[in-house]
């Protein structure tokens, strides 16, 4: 089915100045009932399974249920989002709980260097701004056929 | 009591949509990784009276192919040779390469996996006794950039925590290019010729997804990149799974419809990329084969890509299938080759391949390999991690089915259709390879002037991934600097007026509104076609006809025939395609992208008389390679006046020994 939006959680993301999971969705799938003030997914069967609407939602009101076609009922697996780590929880079947921690970055939020007072000097070299910063130097070809 | 009918979607489409008009010298299409690289590098050249828009049809923390995430890097040079990169992509394509491009993103491609490391990607590190650390532990034995080691999966592989990797780079390319300068959730959908300087861009049409507005953005120069064609033959699963696509669903073939459509000449088109991936979760396979060293097995329980029956069939595709590293293609084709003979399923013996591995560790480090091996997927491909649950699947304890999926387009993963693209001005690279306006060469501009394209928008050079896709865009962003800078005095003009342009983007939205009201449901009419039924006819008809699944990838001149004709009736219906809200509107425009591109591919297919790249299509009339006709590229170029296409041989040349 892809994502479902569990009713009693989702607020709609009222007080916030945008949808969270509507903002996030690289499928356009999730969508605000303005009337009902609940967001849900219009197009589940183009629906990548990215998690990126369950990872981003502000109530954890988004879950998946995997696709009908030739997932089995009963598991789950729920992504908690840390600032440097995911921690999941995969429910199996059978009742297998398994967790896992995976590292997601080794810097705090928005401090990626954009290197914005970088100029490049010679637009005509082959070199990258950072490249040339650098000192490198392009290799040619060991040898041409 | 039945309810009342209405429009699914909540954004409702309006007849007479706003209108904003932009003018900027240099404008991006696309978010992903290609786009992040042009974004990132573009203010860096360019003088502060000089402007450039980037829009993205998502959001570009998350989109593009990187958006679910990735658990490697596939392409890092390191200790390797750009000469020995070229070489290894040119097996795997079966000898037809632009060698000139793979070198040349060789070059660069480093420089970019160093700046994903700095902006906070974490990257494995091997230590000096042979440990992996991960995370931030991998930063204790420094840098890349630095000379650490990374830990290789593979010559050129590097290992990662990727789940963020896309927030990471999105999150520095925005920072650089400024927010004022990006446009989200814009589709961009057609591109503009100049109206006064012959084959030159000048600008593109798009419409908003969140609000009834059509961009109309006139521009000096424009890269394309936008990503493969995915959904274009009927998927595996076909019910919800739809979506389960291995490449992201999102990519509707919108670069190669665009670039074409303007008269951008493609090369390749007939190369597809049919992964062999776990069954139906399509979970990544490579880390089992490389990390884990786990065999497939046929249904017989037998290592059959080791047989001597293997090792014969691959004799027969020497000097490729009897690499050291056997192509792409070719380890599908064995594979079909078990499955067609009744020897099937094939089967990841992760069971074995664990338990090998566990031999030398001890339960701590035996606790991690089994984390390792679920964060292949829960980095990549987390609907694979639920199937694994959902079946009650331990890798140490149950083995997984193998298969090949439905096929792709895709110019920067296993491999290489897109634009015939100018290679760079070194004396190394023949003529033929280069071109530009005058006597100016402009790197990874298309045949039309003022349009650049990266990722998997440049064909005849696969194996960029991920970090050669962003390398690739900030290589064409330099390039779009120059062209912008040698093109001062150049004003681009439109030839539509803008009437005519909101017509062409709303007119799906035009024919529902005007027909709606003739039946009682809205989307049976006889007056139009929704977008998704105009989906199932294209992927029903590749299915049968153009060597999808149905036929094990097999077509012939007969069958293709028989879809050329169709999709010339598709192409005719898709002016009949009706949108009731706007994301209605972007399928309508999808579908018309992901026709055009099966066209192109189909064409090529039909054009060239081999089967290059068993294992991905076989065109049953000529099987086997027949190099002394077709070791040549072949290239399409479609007219744009004469509305005609047009299919052609270009010769290849051999640069690296």
């Amino acid at each position: 089915m892809p994502s479902f939006v569990i009713n009693e959680k989702c607020d709609g993301c009222k007080g916030g100045d945008k949808t969270a999971c509507m903002y996030i969705c690289p499928n356009d799938l999730m969508v605000l009932d303005v009337n009902a003030m609940k967001a849900y997914n219009q197009e589940p069967d183009q629906c990548w399974e990215c998690f990126s609407c369950v990872k981003i939602c502000p109530t954890q009101a988004i879950e998946v249920r995997g696709y009908s076609d030739f997932v089995p009922l009963g598991s789950s697996i729920m992504p908690m989002m840390g600032t440097e780590d995911v921690m999941w929880t995969c429910k199996f079947r059978n009742g297998l709980v398994k967790r896992f921690k995976f590292p997601i970055r080794t810097t705090p939020e928005g401090e990626a260097n954009a290197y914005s007072d970088l100029k490049g000097k010679d637009l005509d070299s082959y070199l990258l701004s950072t490249q040339e910063a650098d000192g490198y130097t392009i290799p040619k070809p060991q040898e041409t056929a | 009591m039945a309810l009342p009918n209405k429009v699914a979607g909540e954004l409702k489409a309006v007849k007479d949509p706003e209108v904003e008009e932009r003018e900027v010298d240099i404008l991006i299409v696309g978010g992903g990784m290609a786009a992040c690289g042009t974004a990132f590098e573009i203010k860096k050249w360019l003088s502060d009276d000089q402007t450039v828009l980037l829009c993205d049809k998502a959001a570009m923390e998350r989109s593009g192919a990187v958006a679910q995430g990735l658990s490697a890097i596939n392409t890092y040079i390191g200790e390797n040779t750009p000469d020995d990169y070229v070489r290894m992509v040119r097996n795997d394509l079966m000898g037809l390469v632009r060698e000139d491009l793979i070198f040349d993103l060789g070059c660069h491609v480093d420089d970019s996996v160093h700046l994903f490391e700095e902006w906070g990607l974490p990257i494995w590190k091997k230590t000096d006794d042979g440990k992996n650390l991960d995370g931030k532990k991998g930063l204790k034995v420094g840098t890349l950039k630095g000379g650490a080691k990374p830990v290789r999966t593979g010559k050129w592989q590097i290992m990662i925590n990727g789940e963020s990797y896309k927030r990471i780079v999105a999150e520095a390319a925005k920072k650089a290019l400024g927010e004022d300068n990006i446009i989200e959730r814009c589709f961009i959908v057609e591109l503009l010729l100049d109206a006064n300087v012959e084959n030159q861009v000048a600008g593109a049409v798009g419409f908003s997804l969140r609000e009834n507005k059509v961009y109309i953005i006139k521009a000096k120069t424009v890269m394309i990149a936008c990503g493969g064609a995915v959904n274009i033959y009927q998927p595996r699963s076909v019910g919800e799974g739809k979506g389960r696509a291995w490449y992201p669903v999102w990519n509707a073939g919108s670069t190669y419809y665009m670039g074409a459509k303007v008269g951008a000449e493609l090369s390749m088109m007939e190369n597809r990329f049919t992964p062999a991936r776990f069954k139906d979760g399509y979970g990544p396979v490579g880390a089992w084969f490389l990390l884990f060293k786990a065999k497939t097995l046929n249904g017989l329980g037998e290592n059959f890509a080791a047989s001597p029956a293997a090792k014969a069939e691959l004799e027969r595709y020497a000097p490729y299938g009897t690499a050291a590293i056997t192509p792409t293609c070719l380890r599908n084709h064995l594979m079909l080759f078990e499955m067609k003979e009744g020897r099937g399923p094939i089967i990841m013996d992760t069971v074995t391949a664990l338990a090998e591995l566990g031999k030398t560790m001890d339960k701590k480090e035996l606790k991690h390999l089994e984390a390792e091996a679920w964060e292949d997927f829960l980095d990549m491909t987390c609907g694979q991690a639920n199937l694994w649950c959902a079946t009650n699947t331990e890798p140490e304890k149950k083995n997984s089915e193998v298969m090949p999926t439905e096929p792709y387009l895709l110019g920067s993963h296993s491999g290489c259709c897109g634009f015939w693209c100018s290679g760079p001005n070194y004396d190394w690279v023949p003529d033929s390879y280069k071109w530009g306006d005058g006597d100016k060469v402009y790197n990874r501009m298309t045949t039309v002037k003022g349009l650049f394209t990266a990722g998997d928008g440049v064909g005849c050079s696969g194996h960029k991934f991920s970090s050669g896709s962003h390398a690739e865009g900030r290589i064409v962003a330099k390039e779009m600097v120059k062209y912008v800078r040698d093109h001062a005095d150049f004003k681009p003009a439109i030839s539509q007026s803008k009437d005519e342009l909101v017509d062409l983007v709303y007119k799906p939205v035009r024919l529902f509104l005007e027909n709606k009201d003739y039946t009682t449901d809205l989307t049976f009419n006889p007056a139009y076609v929704k977008p998704a039924g105009m989906a199932l006819r294209l992927m029903k008809a590749t299915h049968e006809y153009g060597a999808g699944t149905a036929t094990y990838y097999m077509t012939t001149s007969k069958n293709l025939e028989i879809i050329m004709d169709m999709l010339q009736v598709m192409k005719e219906d898709t002016e009949k395609l009706a949108a009731g809200d706007l994301h209605e509107l972007m399928r309508a425009w999808e579908i018309t992208h992901r026709i055009w591109t099966v066209e192109s591919h189909l064409r090529h297919i039909q054009f060239r008389k081999e089967t290059r790249y068993p294992g991905f299509y076989y065109q049953a009339d000529y099987p086997g390679q027949d190099d002394q006709n077709w070791f040549c590229f072949v290239n399409s170029k479609y007219d744009p006046k004469a509305g005609a296409w047009d299919v052609f041989k270009k010769d290849y040349v051999k640069i690296i020994p």
